[in-house]
């Protein structure tokens, strides 16, 4: 993996030219969890959907510029809320599927030592209708990091786990995506206060606010009482932001 | 296993054999009950004697019909995935040739059969062309839509990892559009057999659906029943087959 780069969205969305969000700064520290919160429509999917080159609505009037100056189109990694595994083949072809998309060699001694690191070892030749939830989001972190993009974009992608396999994705996505830079749009406070470097809000008037977070490094305890004291800030800054 | 596997296929045939047996009754009971004259409407019985006094006449006519119904149903099958795939890979046909599948598909073919039958002739051609038409309808719109229809995630997937337009179709859109080939395969084998009776009805020299006719005008009822039989029974074992391969793409890439 190339170094992380850290990233700058500046600049508002507009969709058939009404105004989506913004004008607003988004700083991501290289190689550090961002999250984003705000409420649904707020324009959060969008933003990652900017940020990742990815069609959509809303137009851009702005620029993101990474911290080494080079486009970040090729360096992104996508995580959804659905699996997006492929029904047909095991998890070894759903690891490799970038490299079959691109036409080249798929390096499958590597994909093995990911989906051992996941903890599929025994799943490699099953099919995502094999697996449980949780399988199938590890099976879809190991192709995340079988890309081994130094920018990871997740959309809500633990947010149909239950919480205990939730719990589980959360660590083990911050081990593997360790030194990445990594935007996460989630809903739940808990997320963003356990996994944050740095936390924002994305209003309904369109405008970024910085979320309180304790001082110590992500990713906290869950049962720290500083993660549940921020849990607590946070989601209530989310409903005064309903509320408004 | 085998034992319970066995206990199973027998199970089913018995459940078959009594399905016919009481299809065949209750036409025995219409004949009796209605006394309509055996050239009206002959029984079972006759009919399976004509079957058996006539098995070579019946063979060679079923033989033309097959080949024609089976190579018609390849090409058309053939003929739509091509479609399918070109019109899946490029705006500009989508924006061309789509319209015109459209109102192609809004003209019934079975109409078109005195003109191709003028046009190829009497022999095999005009039957494979009728039969090629009837099918490539509905497995080019199924199968397009299929390729058209991939979840949205996974387009965006494809995007970020940079994947492109020929890969992205052979890899994601090809195999997740193989259950809808599979619904377009049904009703071509549904459609096929309209198209060869058709075929034959409108200009014909050979074929059970030209025996069909011959029979008719010489009031050999039996013989004709014979000829609808072999052909319903060739029809049945076509879309069984069809339906098998679409049940196992559906739970192969469904």
């Amino acid at each position: 993996m190339s170094a992380a780069p850290g990233i700058t969205l500046e600049g508002r969305a507009l969709i058939a030219g009404a105004p989506l969000f913004g004008p607003l700064r988004l700083e991501m520290t290289a190689g550090r969890w961002t999250c984003l919160l705000g409420a649904s429509g707020a324009g959060k999917t969008t933003l990652l959907r900017l940020l990742a080159g990815l069609e959509c609505a809303a137009v851009l009037e702005g620029q993101i510029t990474t911290s080494d100056g080079a486009a970040l189109a090729g360096r992104v990694g996508y995580m959804g809320q659905s699996d997006l595994l492929l029904p047909w083949a095991d998890v070894l072809g759903n690891v490799t599927l970038g490299a079959r998309l691109r036409g080249q060699r798929p390096d499958r001694d590597r994909a093995r030592a990911l989906i051992a690191r996941v903890g599929l070892e025994g799943h490699i030749h099953q099919r995502p209708a094999q697996l449980s939830g949780g399988q199938r989001q590890r099976a879809a972190l190991a192709r995340t990091l079988m890309e081994d993009r130094p920018v990871v974009l997740l959309d809500e992608a633990f947010s149909a786990l239950d919480t205990r396999t939730r719990v589980e994705m959360q660590a083990l996505a911050a081990e593997t995506l360790q030194g990445r830079t990594v935007l996460m749009v989630t809903h739940d406070p808990l997320e963003a206060a356990r996994m944050a470097d740095a936390a924002w809000l994305l209003t309904d008037a369109g405008t970024l606010e910085a979320l309180p977070l304790p001082e110590s490094a992500a990713p906290r305890a869950l049962d720290d009482a500083a993660t549940l004291t921020a849990q607590a800030q946070l989601f209530a800054r989310l409903r005064r932001a309903a509320v408004a | 296993m085998s034992a319970g596997l066995g206990r199973r296929a027998a199970l089913r045939l018995g459940r078959v054999a009594l399905a016919v047996g009481f299809g065949l009754a209750l036409w025995q009971a219409l004949v009796w009950v209605t006394g309509l004259p055996h050239f009206i409407l002959p029984g079972p019985g006759r009919v399976a004697q004509s079957l058996v006094d006539n098995v070579a006449m019946i063979a060679v006519n079923a033989r033309f019909t097959i080949q024609a119904l089976l190579t018609g149903l390849a090409a058309g099958v053939a003929l739509g995935v091509l479609t399918a795939v070109q019109l899946a890979l490029s705006p500009g046909a989508r924006l061309m040739v789509r319209p015109l599948l459209i109102f192609a598909q809004a003209i019934p073919i079975f109409a078109l059969a005195p003109v191709i039958t003028l046009w190829l002739g009497y022999g095999a051609g005009s039957k494979i062309v009728i039969v090629m038409l009837v099918t490539y309808f509905p497995v080019t719109s199924a199968f397009f839509d299929g390729l058209m229809r991939m979840p949205p995630g996974m387009a965006d997937l494809s995007r970020v990892m940079g994947a492109g337009p020929l890969r992205e179709l052979w890899h994601l859109r090809l195999p997740q559009a193989l259950p809808a080939l599979g619904s377009g395969l049904r009703l071509g084998a549904v459609y096929a057999p309209f198209g060869v009776v058709i075929g034959e009805w409108v200009g014909s020299s050979r074929g059970l659906g030209y025996l069909m006719l011959l029979a008719n005008g010489r009031a050999q009822t039996d013989l004709m029943f014979a000829a609808l039989i072999t052909l319903a029974a060739f029809n049945l074992v076509v879309f069984l087959l069809i339906d098998r391969l679409a049940r196992g793409l559906e739970a192969r890439f469904g």
